[in-house]
């Protein structure tokens, strides 16, 4: 009789190890259907991807700023997260912020670059963040269900966006935005050493660092980590549950409205309704995939985004397929790696009790008080 | 007159897609499973119909054959249900024999089906060896025939009501089935307790794997026929790689917080959510476009109004299922 157990002590070497055979295991099953599809050799379409992200500097710099974004929207997605706040509105949350940001580059252009950058930031900042304290505040106080609300508020935010864009339009009618301050450059990212893209790493990395200490050495850490454990426990403690669920949520969503800053100031230097362009809800998958360990977002980050590039590197040589070849693949790695988190979570034994030796010394009085209800059952 | 009665054929139109998409997470729901997959079900369900009668219309072709109007409806129909059931097993299996978060696999199961939709939807004609955009004009007519054309009455009420194909009366049925059964029956009965209380559902006698296994599939399934009539009726048997099935699914889930988790509200509930998303054409001479964009906000904030307004009654009878979002482990404590 096959035996399920909870364990919680699985070292790291191990986990990465489950994990490594996970994405094998996908990439393998992912040849497979490459193969079909196209009758390619999935081992030349997979180099054809790593060339393609790496093989020039121009690329690896788009490779940068994209999980630049993917990395900044999943890290203020980490603390509603942890405190197992559903929010799936951080696409909203980045539009809004993206649009306070394009508003000011339009009207405010006379003011100096560095006013208006600050300027640009706070406004980003205040906007995600008033899209975060909505749900929140109504979460708090009635209990509303916040993957709903934060869905919606997802919706009006893009309604919002094509309603300025009305206002901010290229030429009437056009419904695009074109690129805001083309020939001034006012409200753009200075490039830094002659790379665009060097102020996104560095906010970003800034916010990665910042995050990681907050929600591991802070009081405000701590009680997010315990008011996601359990409301009671929280209330138990003295935490304001309702208080910190609308701190914490603000902030989820100032994080994002910055990521909605940079992709306005430092990369598109438009707005449009697909500025966030699902990576709300692929910041999600990494937040979670990380454990909330902003660190960790980061290899996570990458290889979603080398997937995704790879991938547009693949269609542009064979034109029989499109660029939604990397969703599949994606779909399917994410498939293997949530699957995987079974056996981290879980240890699968063979239940003959009497040759059973218990596997950790330690743990094994725990294990067989445990054991005894389950033989019951069988 | 005019514009109300488009107005309303647009809504009935828009409104099934959304209602299979609602009826089926409903089911799904009542297990206990939040599936956010809904967007990527029913982007599987529409491109199994579309390739599979793709497929059978080419076939037809070839051979010089008259295609069967009989297979040209079934092998999109049971194509549509299998493909949208194929992903709710990837979400059981994920979430209740593998125990991975709930809303996390639903996301990946849309990008999932998103991406296999787009891919097929955009090369596969060109993978057939064929040119331009890909279209199942045949399936499609028969999909659209308007069954009711026959009934002796005056033509305004016709165009309303009457002038369908067939999927928007076989939607409401759907939904009165999923009605008769959660209500109604034992087996609804034992699925409504998996959901609110998995464990005291297992203790009952009543095989809480199996529930969930079967709710999430068959409701899938239903999502499926969303796509199906998306692809098939809403946009003619063709298809567009833009992100409309996306949203429609994701309305779909909306639907079911302002039905309450009861299929019978999703009836009239999709069709209302088709009458703000339309309303603007009824004044568009009037409106400019600022205005018509923020009328488009309606489904949304009158969504988030019912969510409110359902925390504030605390009514007992319109809470999601008690267990909703989470995993059922036998062992856990």
């Amino acid at each position: 009789m096959l035996r399920i157990q909870k364990r919680t002590n699985m070292p790291v070497g191990k986990r990465i190890l489950v994990w490594a055979a996970a994405i094998l295991a996908a990439l393998l099953l992912d040849g497979l259907i490459i193969f079909f599809l196209t009758k390619m050799n999935p081992l030349a379409v997979y180099s054809t991807m790593f060339t393609g992200v790496f093989g020039m500097s121009g690329r690896i710099w788009n490779a940068v700023r994209e999980i630049m974004m993917l990395l900044c929207i999943g890290v203020g997605l980490a603390p509603a997260f942890k405190m197992k706040f559903w929010n799936i509105g951080a696409e909203g949350q980045v539009l809004v912020g993206g649009l306070a940001a394009a508003l000011l580059m339009k009207y405010e252009a006379g003011l100096p670059n560095v006013l208006l950058l600050i300027l640009m930031f706070l406004a980003s900042i205040a906007a995600g963040g008033l899209w975060g304290f909505i749900p929140a505040i109504s979460k708090a106080k009635l209990n509303t269900n916040e993957t709903l609300f934060t869905l919606m508020m997802n919706y009006i935010a893009i309604q919002l966006v094509s309603f300025f864009v009305t206002f901010m339009e290229k030429s009437y009618g056009s419904g695009t935005v074109g690129i805001l301050n083309g020939a001034t450059q006012k409200g753009w990212f200075p490039p830094i050493a002659g790379e665009k893209y060097v102020l996104n790493v560095i906010i970003v990395m800034a916010v990665t660092v910042l995050m990681f200490c907050y929600l591991r050495y802070t009081k405000h850490g701590y009680e997010i980590a315990v008011v996601g454990e359990s409301h009671n426990t929280a209330k138990y403690a003295g935490i304001n549950v309702g208080f910190v669920t609308i701190r914490t949520v603000t902030l989820s969503g100032a994080v994002c409205g910055l990521a909605g800053f940079i992709a306005v100031a430092g990369a598109g230097h438009t707005i449009s309704t697909s500025t966030a362009g699902g990576r709300g809800f692929l910041a999600i998958i990494v937040a979670w995939l990380a454990k909330f360990n902003t660190f960790v977002m980061i290899l996570i980050s990458f290889l979603l985004v080398f997937l995704e590039m790879g991938a547009n590197e693949i269609v542009s040589k064979f034109p029989a397929i499109n660029e939604f070849l990397s969703k599949i693949i994606i779909g399917v790695i994410l498939f293997f790696i949530l699957g995987s988190e079974f056996f981290i979570n879980y240890k699968l034994r063979f239940s003959n009790a009497e040759k059973e030796a218990p596997a950790e010394p330690v743990p094994a009085a725990e294990e067989k008080e445990e054991a005894k209800p389950a033989e019951e059952r069988n | 007159m005019d514009g109300i009665i488009t107005l309303i054929r647009n809504a009935v139109l828009f409104g099934t897609v959304i209602m299979f998409g609602s009826v089926g997470e409903i089911l799904t729901e009542k297990s206990g499973n939040l599936n956010l997959g809904v967007p990527g079900t029913m982007f599987l369900g529409g491109i199994a119909s579309l390739a599979s009668s793709f497929l059978y219309e080419q076939a037809c072709e070839k051979a010089g054959t008259a295609p069967s109007p009989v297979l040209l409806i079934l092998i999109p129909f049971v194509c549509a249900f299998a493909a949208g059931a194929f992903g709710g097993l990837i979400y059981s299996f994920l979430t209740t024999t593998l125990r991975a978060n709930q809303n996390v696999t639903g996301l990946a199961l849309t990008i999932f089906g998103a991406g296999v939709a787009n891919f097929f939807g955009g090369s596969l004609n060109r993978l057939a060896g064929g040119v331009g955009q890909i279209s199942v004009a045949k399936t499609s007519a028969l999909f659209r025939t308007k069954i009711f054309d026959f009934l002796p009455l005056p033509d305004v009420v016709k165009q309303m009501f009457f002038s369908y194909g067939f999927l928007v009366y076989f939607a409401i049925l759907v939904a009165v089935a999923v009605w008769f059964f959660l209500t109604k029956t034992s087996a609804g009965l034992n699925l409504r307790a998996v959901g609110e209380n998995p464990a005291t559902a297992d203790a009952a006698g009543i095989n809480v794997t199996r529930n969930k296994y079967l709710a999430t599939c068959i409701g899938t399934g239903i999502t499926g026929f969303g796509g199906l009539y998306f692809v098939m009726d809403y946009i003619s048997g063709t298809w567009a790689n833009d992100n409309t099935i996306e949203n429609l699914g994701w309305l779909a889930v909306a639907l079911v917080i302002f039905a309450t988790w009861k299929p019978l509200r999703s009836i009239w509930g999709s069709y209302l959510f088709g009458i703000f998303f339309w309303a603007y054409l009824l004044f568009a001479e009037n409106l400019t476009r600022r205005s018509q964009e923020l009328i488009r906000m309606l489904p949304y904030l009158v969504t988030i109004v019912v969510l409110i307004v359902v925390s504030l009654r605390k009514k007992k009878e319109d809470q999601p299922p008690e267990a909703l979002g989470l995993s059922y482990f036998r062992e856990d404590r």
